[in-house]
């Protein structure tokens, strides 16, 4: 076994269980916990996959920025616990493995069944330049500026709209 | 590259039907709103893993603009969730059913 193997077991089981268990715990905070233990999982499955510059920016923006912001309004709201994945309302429970099920088929048979073989002896080299952040800079601020410019403007636009939803009252 | 291409997508696949069932099943709307997140996350992983595979930097672009597109609506979206819970001081999405024809 390759040690590029072991650590996508690893990294997979992490992300795998830790997921898992984020919907099925019954409290919040655990949940996000749980979120972000998966969130650090998915970073190291980058790094086996080259992606430097994703990695990093997903343990930066996801597990510091976006799940800090998740506890604060789980700190703030104090919400009661729910029941458990166990307990809750067994037909709900079974309308959704069915529907988990039946879309996790069909995925699988996409995957399986596609001629994807032939990706499987793609160049490393490749693989390495691609994720470094110099090409993905290069791509951003040359052929992608205006989706760029654009994401800016959207990050300002949530930024006032997410003032004047929180703000005390609506006039 | 070492690893079949299928292990990744198959991880990705299940990460994404574990967000489903929670979304389906889970009654608070904090949790709800993570499970999305998962599965913005899955999406993401399929992302990175065909764009190490092809050798094209264009899906780890993509997937930079899928977490801004996050971080804005995990702002937008928490926002709503306070203001609901000031409203109708709970975060049990069935009792939330004012847009509910």
């Amino acid at each position: 076994m390759s040690l590029r193997l072991v650590l996508f077991i690893v990294f997979g089981a992490i992300s795998a269980v830790s997921s898992v268990l984020m919907i099925t715990r019954r409290d919040v905070v655990v949940s996000a916990l749980f979120l972000v233990l998966n969130f650090a999982g998915l970073s190291g499955l980058y790094l086996t996959l080259n992606a430097q510059f994703i990695a990093v920016a997903q343990v930066i923006i996801y597990a510091g920025a976006i799940m800090v912001l998740f506890l604060f309004v789980i700190m703030l709201l104090r919400p009661e616990n729910e029941k458990s994945f166990l307990e809750a309302n067994p037909s709900i429970k079974v309308f959704a493995l069915i529907i988990g099920a039946v879309i996790f088929f069909q995925l699988a048979y996409i995957i399986f069944f596609s001629s994807l073989a032939k990706l499987n002896n793609a160049s490393v080299a490749a693989s390495v330049k691609a994720g470094t952040i110099e090409e993905i800079g290069h791509q951003l601020y040359t052929n992608y500026i205006l989706p760029f410019e654009a994401a800016g403007f959207l990050l300002l636009a949530a930024t006032i709209g997410a003032l004047v939803l929180a703000k005390k009252k609506f006039e | 590259m070492g690893i079949p291409i299928e292990y990744y997508l198959i991880l990705s696949a299940f990460m994404f039907i574990v967000g489903v069932i929670g979304v389906l099943t889970r009654r608070n709307a904090i949790v709800v709103f993570m499970s999305i997140e998962l599965m913005l996350n899955s999406a993401n992983l399929t992302m990175v893993t065909f764009s190490s595979y092809l050798g094209n930097s264009i899906g780890q672009l993509f997937v930079f603009f899928v977490m801004t597109v996050a971080a804005a609506e995990a702002a937008i979206g928490l926002a709503i969730i306070i203001a609901m819970y000031r409203n109708k001081k709970t975060l049990n999405i069935d009792e939330i059913n004012i847009l509910k024809w």
